[in-house]
C-alpha cells in the first residue's frame, strides 16, 4: 500500500474471524447429520413411488426423486466444507467470540463477566466422530454461544479455561 | 408491630380463597354444565360425570389452599406448594426485580389479590414463576414492601435495626395519569378485534357445547334472509362499516376496561409503579435500577393520530409472556408527547427520545424492496398459474397486482422507520412500519453482541446487529445496517469488548 492513512481518511473497520478452526472431523459429522435427514426424505419418496406406481404420474415421481437426490448430493458436498471454513471460535481473558453458519452466518461476542454457565455435550453422532459441542450461556435468552464440532480434548480445555476465567469475575451477570 | 414476628414464620393465603376456588372451578366448567343441561338427558350418565369432575376440581382447589404457604426470611422468599409433589421455591431477595399485583373481578369482590414475583432468571419455565394467588390486599402490600424496599433501607438501618423504617407513608411522584380524552385513542388500538374474536369464539363454544343449530334459530334465519334482500352494493358497503363500528366500539370498551385509572408513579424507594384496570385491576412495581431502557411503540393506526405507547425494558419483565403479558406497559396508548415525556423521565434524559436516527442508506432501502418482491412475486405467479390451469378466475391475480403498490409503500415506510443512534450511553434502534418501534436500551444492559449476515446481506455489505440483554425482549436488533457502521456502534456502546477482534483495512495489509 502506498497511500498513508490519516485520521481524516475513512478507516475500514473489519471484524476479523476468530482464531481457531474446529476439528476437521466436523466436516464428516455435518455430512452424516445432513445425510440422515435426506435419507428420510428420499425413503418417503421412494415408498410413495412404489405405492402409487399405477396412477399414471410415475415419470413425475421419478423426476422429483432424481431432482431431490441431486439437491441432496450438492448439499452434502457443499454445506459441510463451507461450514468448516466459517465455523471458528476464540476465547480471550475478557470475551468469547464465535462464528457459525454457512449460507447465513452469525458472529457472537459475549464478555466473560456476563457468562452464566458453560456446558459441554456429546450427541450420538458426535460421539462417533470423537467430537463435543460447547454452549456458553448468558443471562439473555437470546445470547447462547454454541461451538459445534470441537475436538473432545479442545472442548474440555476450553471449558476448564472459561470456568477459571468466570470464577475470577463476580457480579450477577445481568 | 407484629411484622417482624410474622415475617419469619410460614404464612398462608387468605382463607377467603376457600370460597374462590369452588366458584372459579364451577365457572370454568360452566359451558360443559350448560351443555349438559341444555342437551337434556342424552345418556343420563354425562351429567353425573360432569358433576363428579367439577367436585374433584373443587376439592383440589381447596386442598391447594391448605398446602400453599410462603415466608420471607433470611434474605429469601420461599413458597411451599403442591399436593402430591411438594415443592419449595426459593428466591433470593436480591434476585427480585418486579412485583405484579393483580385482581380479577371475583378477587375484588372479596378484597383479594394475586401476587406474581418477577426474577431475573431468563430461562425459567412459566410453571415455576413465583405466584401467590389469593392474598388480602394488605398482606400483598406488606409483601411487596418486604420484597422491594429491602435494598435501600438495608444499609441505612444497619446501625440501628430495632427502629423500623421511618417512611410509613411513602412519598410518591406522579409521572403520568390517564386523562378521559385518551379514550379516543381506543379505536386505533384495534384491541377490539381481539375482543370481538373472543366473543365470537365464546359464542361458537356455547353453540358447539349445547348442540344448538343456529340455522334453526328464528332471529338468525330472519336476519340472514333480510341481508340477502338488501341491494348488494349496500351490503358490500354496510357490512364492513358495521364491522368497523363494532370493532371500534369494542376497542373503546376494552381500552376503558384495561386502562381505567391508569397511574404511573415513582415511589420514594426509587421504584416505578403502574396501576390500572376497571374491573380487574393490576399494579406492577418495577425496581427502577433494573430498568434497562424503554420501547416506544406506534402501531400504524395509532401513528396516524400521533399516538404511542411506552413499554419498559427491565430485567425480570419479559415482553408478552403468559401472565406477565402487559406487565411491562409504562404508558397505555395515548398522546405521543405523553409517552415521549415519560420515556425521557425514565431514561433520565430527553436526548435518547428526541435524537434523530441515522438512516441505513440506499442498500437497506433496496433490500426492503427486494424482500417485498420475494414475498409478492411468487404469490402473484402462483395465482397466474392457477388461472392458467382454470382453477381460479382471472380477477384473482388481477386484484393481487394491487399488492405491488401497497407493498412498495409499506417497504418504503419500513425503510423510513429503520435507523439507529447512540446518545448518552443509550443505544437507539428504530424499525417497522405496521408497528413502528423505537428501542432505547441502556448500554450497561447489553450483555453481548450477535452480528448476523445472510448470504444476500453479505453481498451488499449489510448486517443485523443484535444487542442481547437480560431485559425485556432479550434481544434488540439494529436491522440492515452497513457492517462497518454496526461495528463502530458496537465498539462505542461497549468500549473494549470488540477491540481485540477489530482491524482496520490498513492493519490488514501488514
Amino acid at each position: 500500500m502506498t497511500e498513508t492513512l490519516t485520521d481524516a481518511a475513512p478507516r475500514h473497520l473489519r471484524l476479523r474471524p476468530p482464531q481457531h478452526l474446529v476439528s476437521p472431523r466436523a466436516i464428516w459429522y455435518w455430512t452424516a447429520r445432513a445425510l440422515g435427514g435426506w435419507l428420510i426424505v428420499l425413503a418417503v419418496q421412494t415408498f410413495y413411488l412404489i405405492l402409487a406406481s399405477d396412477d399414471g404420474l410415475t415419470s413425475w415421481h421419478v423426476a422429483v426423486l432424481v431432482a431431490t437426490a441431486v439437491v441432496a448430493a450438492a448439499h452434502l458436498v457443499v454445506m459441510p466444507r463451507w461450514r468448516f471454513r466459517v465455523h471458528r471460535w476464540e476465547a480471550t481473558p475478557h470475551a468469547v467470540y464465535t462464528q457459525a453458519g454457512w449460507f447465513s452466518q452469525q458472529r457472537r461476542i459475549a464478555p466473560i463477566s456476563r457468562i452464566q454457565t458453560v456446558d459441554t455435550e456429546r450427541g450420538p453422532i458426535e460421539q462417533v466422530f470423537g467430537l463435543s459441542n460447547v454452549t456458553v450461556t448468558t443471562a439473555s435468552a437470546a445470547g447462547p454461544l454454541k461451538i459445534h464440532g470441537l475436538d473432545r480434548d479442545d472442548a474440555q480445555r476450553l471449558v476448564d479455561d472459561l470456568s477459571i476465567a468466570i470464577e475470577t469475575t463476580r457480579g450477577d451477570a445481568t | 408491630m407484629t411484622t417482624m414476628a410474622q415475617s419469619d414464620s410460614w404464612r398462608r393465603l387468605d382463607p377467603k380463597m376457600l370460597f374462590v376456588h369452588p366458584i372459579r372451578e364451577v365457572g370454568r366448567a360452566l359451558p360443559v354444565l350448560a351443555g349438559i343441561l341444555l342437551a337434556g338427558s342424552g345418556t343420563g350418565r354425562g351429567g353425573l360425570w360432569g358433576l363428579v369432575g367439577t367436585g374433584i376440581m373443587v376439592c383440589i382447589g381447596v386442598l391447594r389452599w391448605f398446602t400453599t404457604t410462603y415466608r420471607v426470611a433470611a434474605e429469601q422468599v420461599q413458597v411451599r406448594r403442591g399436593i402430591l409433589r411438594r415443592q419449595v421455591l426459593t428466591v433470593s431477595l436480591d434476585r427480585v426485580r418486579t412485583v405484579d399485583v393483580s385482581a380479577s373481578a371475583l378477587h375484588r369482590v372479596l378484597g383479594l389479590v394475586r401476587v406474581t414475583v418477577g426474577t431475573g432468571l431468563s430461562d425459567r419455565k412459566s410453571d415455576s414463576a413465583l405466584r401467590l394467588d389469593g392474598m388480602s390486599a394488605a398482606d400483598a402490600d406488606r409483601l411487596r414492601d418486604e420484597l422491594l424496599r429491602r435494598h435501600a433501607p438495608a444499609a441505612a438501618a444497619a446501625d440501628d435495626p430495632s427502629v423500623p423504617a421511618p417512611e410509613a407513608q411513602p412519598h410518591e411522584t406522579e409521572l403520568a395519569v390517564l386523562r378521559p380524552s385518551w379514550v379516543a385513542y381506543g379505536p386505533f388500538t384495534l384491541s377490539g378485534v381481539l375482543t370481538v374474536g373472543v366473543i365470537l369464539g365464546f359464542a361458537w363454544r356455547v353453540i358447539s357445547e349445547t348442540h344448538v343449530d343456529p340455522r334453526q334459530l328464528g332471529p338468525v334465519t330472519a336476519g340472514y334472509a333480510e341481508l340477502l334482500a338488501v341491494p348488494r352494493w349496500l351490503a358490500f358497503v354496510g357490512v364492513p362499516l358495521l364491522l368497523v363500528a363494532v370493532v371500534g366500539f369494542a376497542s373503546m370498551v376494552g381500552y376503558v376496561l384495561s386502562f381505567y385509572g391508569f397511574r404511573l408513579v415513582r415511589l420514594a424507594g426509587g421504584n416505578l409503579q403502574v396501576s390500572r384496570g376497571l374491573i380487574s385491576t393490576r399494579t406492577t412495581t418495577i425496581e427502577e435500577r433494573r430498568l434497562r431502557g424503554a420501547e416506544l411503540s406506534e402501531p400504524l393506526l395509532l401513528r396516524m393520530v400521533r399516538g404511542a405507547r411506552l413499554i419498559a425494558i427491565a430485567t425480570g419483565l419479559r415482553v408478552g409472556r403468559g401472565s406477565e403479558r402487559g406487565g411491562s406497559l409504562l404508558v397505555p396508548p395515548g398522546p405521543g408527547e405523553e409517552a415521549r415525556r415519560v420515556a425521557a423521565d425514565v431514561l433520565g434524559s430527553t436526548e435518547p427520545v428526541t435524537a434523530a436516527l441515522a438512516p441505513h442508506g440506499p442498500r437497506a432501502l433496496r433490500r426492503r424492496y427486494t424482500r417485498l418482491l420475494a414475498v409478492v412475486a411468487p404469490l402473484i405467479a402462483a395465482l397466474v398459474v392457477l388461472w392458467r390451469l382454470d382453477l381460479l378466475p382471472a380477477w384473482a391475480w388481477e386484484t393481487s397486482l394491487l399488492l405491488v403498490p401497497i407493498g412498495a409503500a409499506v417497504a418504503y415506510d419500513r425503510y423510513r422507520g429503520l435507523g439507529h443512534a447512540l446518545v448518552r450511553g443509550v443505544l437507539i434502534a428504530g424499525r417497522g412500519s405496521l408497528v413502528r418501534r423505537r428501542y432505547m436500551l441502556r448500554c450497561d444492559g447489553i450483555i453481548g453482541w450477535n452480528v448476523t449476515e445472510s448470504f444476500f446481506q453479505r453481498r451488499t455489505g449489510l448486517a443485523t446487529l443484535v444487542a442481547t440483554t437480560a431485559a425485556g425482549r432479550q434481544q434488540y436488533a439494529v436491522q440492515d445496517v452497513p457492517l462497518e457502521e454496526a461495528l463502530r456502534v458496537a465498539d462505542q456502546a461497549l468500549p473494549g469488548l470488540l477491540t481485540p477482534f477489530l482491524e482496520t483495512a490498513g492493519s490488514e495489509a501488514l
